[in-house]
């Protein structure tokens, strides 16, 4: 019997593996969900599991919490073995499907809440407390004596957190949290997962499509394609990767056609000039010189009068990642 | 709140079952109408049969052939002859994933659930089936308290037998995915060999002998011959022990087959 380990890595994978076996007609075939995955996180990260879809990040989740059972390699979750510590890990982790509901479809909302309280062997103290600070920052108040069936997505989607959170979890799994959810509902769902881990250090394992969460939620970023890690660091490390950098876009007073010397600075291309030189753009890396630095140079040249700032598309990143793979 | 905060999580889905089911009062009320409905048309048939057999048939006489027919059709709501079950809906869904993320036993919490529901009909099915057949035909009750007692014990071990059964139904979703095909098989061979349109105690020698080796007499036969008094004293307490043996049985089956099922599952995507 293995024991809940407070220290070492809340996550660790070595050559994880998992197969389907697939009908197509009277044959079978075998498709490779996950691949020979080594992940390893540490407790209090948050960490953005991204790819595209089918790149296998589900099922890697449902291995993580003892649901799937792998097919080779090694899984430790709290210092568990997922399969045969399924119930005791259970009660250290909690898992948002954005696809799924864990609530009880025909009872008011609080009731699950009771429920999962009960499933979770909270004390009526501590069940209460975390209820009412949870119902408070999601601001399920409106709707707790509502059927689940009658809540609208984004109602729905926060009671779900609230429920997969209600046992104060050490490890939030959620897995497309924010599928279809309006932008004011994202911005509050996200606001109150910062806060969460801010006040009660929870490790967060985020799989997204939608790359504001990762780059507001997210310290580091794993990328999965075709079941094993395609890049692993930061997002800015992630756009570096394939050479997509900001982009500075300068508006002049006076027209200037050759502003091809501040090019010269590290990680800075001149990307061409637009009103016979009065709208330049450069593509820089933000690691190699900053803007205020790409600004100074520009300044010794022209005066400058309005400026903009792109950040790069991560799902351009994303995909060119997996075209440079293939 | 059915039951207190502090009682054990299985008893509190068994009460969450319960209010589940409460939301659909107009689903129940139209239970009750077909029940009824084919209560009259089985007092017909049946009571005519025991009549042309000269007012006795294998042990029936028309009050307890009435007992019969209006406790069977009472349990209808409450015992699972149709296969389906919402434990089977979330396995080929993938739904059960959230089932496997709970710190509890998933056969038993399923179990549990539909317990509740199926408890919960007797009151809206159960209740209103067997007065209308006593009030309009007239039926046959166990003689003593205890006889009542124990039908009540058997009434339950039926209900508890048929959600664990039919729970087997749905596990073989972990293999197969799809259990349609099982759960019709269950459905032709569930009604019959439980009793639900002729009690077995008229079926040949050979066919009893076949239906007695199934748990499904267990799950209406046994309670409505409890219930109604037909068997009474040493035989009913047998009823209600070969109820519990195959509660035993098909229980044990279930927690296997969930333990093995679980290494067959696969949810993909989503």
């Amino acid at each position: 019997m293995s024991s809940v380990s407070m220290d070492g890595p809340i996550i660790e994978t070595h050559g994880l593996r998992r197969t389907f076996t697939v009908r197509d007609g009277l044959r079978r075939r075998t498709v490779v969900a996950v691949e020979g995955l080594d992940l390893r996180i540490e407790p209090g990260e948050a960490v953005g599991y991204i790819g595209a879809n089918g790149a296998g990040k589900s099922t890697t989740i449902k291995m993580l919490t003892g649901i799937l059972v792998p097919t080779a390699g090694e899984v430790r979750t709290c210092g568990l073995r997922p399969v045969p510590d399924r119930r005791r890990l259970a009660r250290h982790v909690g898992v948002v499907f954005g696809q799924r509901s864990q609530l009880w479809w025909d009872l008011p909302t609080e009731e699950s809440f009771e429920l999962l309280a009960a499933i979770h062997r909270l004390s009526p103290d501590d069940a209460r407390s975390r209820r009412s600070e949870l119902v408070e920052r999601l601001e399920l108040d409106e709707f707790l004596t509502t059927p689940v069936r009658q809540l609208s997505l984004g109602q729905r989607m926060r009671a779900e957190v609230a429920a997969a959170l209600l046992h104060r979890p050490r490890l939030v799994i959620l897995d497309e949290p924010t599928i279809g959810l309006d932008v004011l509902s994202k911005q509050r769902l996200r606001e109150f997962l910062v806060t969460e881990r801010h006040e009660h250090g929870t490790t967060l394992l985020l799989t997204t499509h939608d790359m504001g969460d990762v780059e507001r939620l997210c310290d580091r970023v794993v990328l999965v394609d075709r079941g094993s890690v395609a890049f692993e660091g930061t997002l800015a490390g992630l756009s570096r990767t394939v050479g997509a950098d900001r982009v500075l876009t300068v508006d002049l007073a006076e027209p200037v056609p050759d502003l091809g010397t501040v090019a010269t600075l590290p990680g800075v291309r001149h990307q061409g000039h637009e009103g016979h030189g009065l709208r330049h753009r450069f593509a820089f890396d933000a690691e190699q010189t900053t803007v205020v630095a790409l600004l100074a140079a520009l300044s010794a040249h022209a005066e400058v009068r309005d400026l903009a700032i792109e950040e790069p598309d991560v799902e351009d990143v994303v995909r060119r990642v997996y075209a440079a793979r293939r | 709140m059915l039951v207190s905060a502090r009682a054990p999580i299985l008893l509190r889905l068994v009460a969450a079952g319960v209010r589940q089911q409460t939301a659909y009062p107009l689903a129940a009320l139209a239970g009750l109408v077909a029940n009824v409905t084919f209560g009259f048309l089985k007092v017909a048939v049946l009571l005519a049969t025991v009549e042309a057999a000269g007012g006795e048939l294998n042990g029936y006489d028309a009050g307890t052939m009435s007992a019969y027919i209006w406790i069977s059709q009472g349990l209808l709501g409450s015992v699972n002859l149709f296969g389906r079950t919402e434990i089977a809906e979330r396995i080929k869904s993938g739904d059960v994933v959230v089932d496997f993320l709970r710190p509890l036993d998933v056969h038993a919490a399923a179990v549990a659930t539909d317990v509740g529901r199926s408890l919960w009909a007797l009151l809206p099915r159960g209740v209103p089936s067997v007065v209308i057949g006593a009030v309009v035909v007239g039926m046959a009750v166990p003689t003593s308290v205890a006889g009542f007692l124990l039908g009540a014990v058997s009434m339950v071990l039926g209900i508890v037998v048929s959600c664990t059964t039919v729970y087997l139904v749905a596990a073989t979703g972990f293999w197969l995915v799809e259990t349609r095909g099982v759960q019709i098989l269950y459905m032709v061979v569930s009604g019959f060999l439980a009793g639900l349109f002729v009690p077995i105690g008229l079926f040949p020698t050979p066919l009893f002998a076949v239906a007695s080796a199934t748990p499904f007499p267990s799950m209406m036969m046994y309670p409505v011959d409890v219930l109604s008094g037909r068997v009474a004293g040493w035989d009913a307490v047998g009823l209600v022990a070969a109820q519990a043996g195959w509660l035993v049985v098909t229980a044990a089956l279930g927690q296997q087959m969930t333990r093995r099922g679980r290494h067959k599952l696969e949810v993909q995507g989503g």
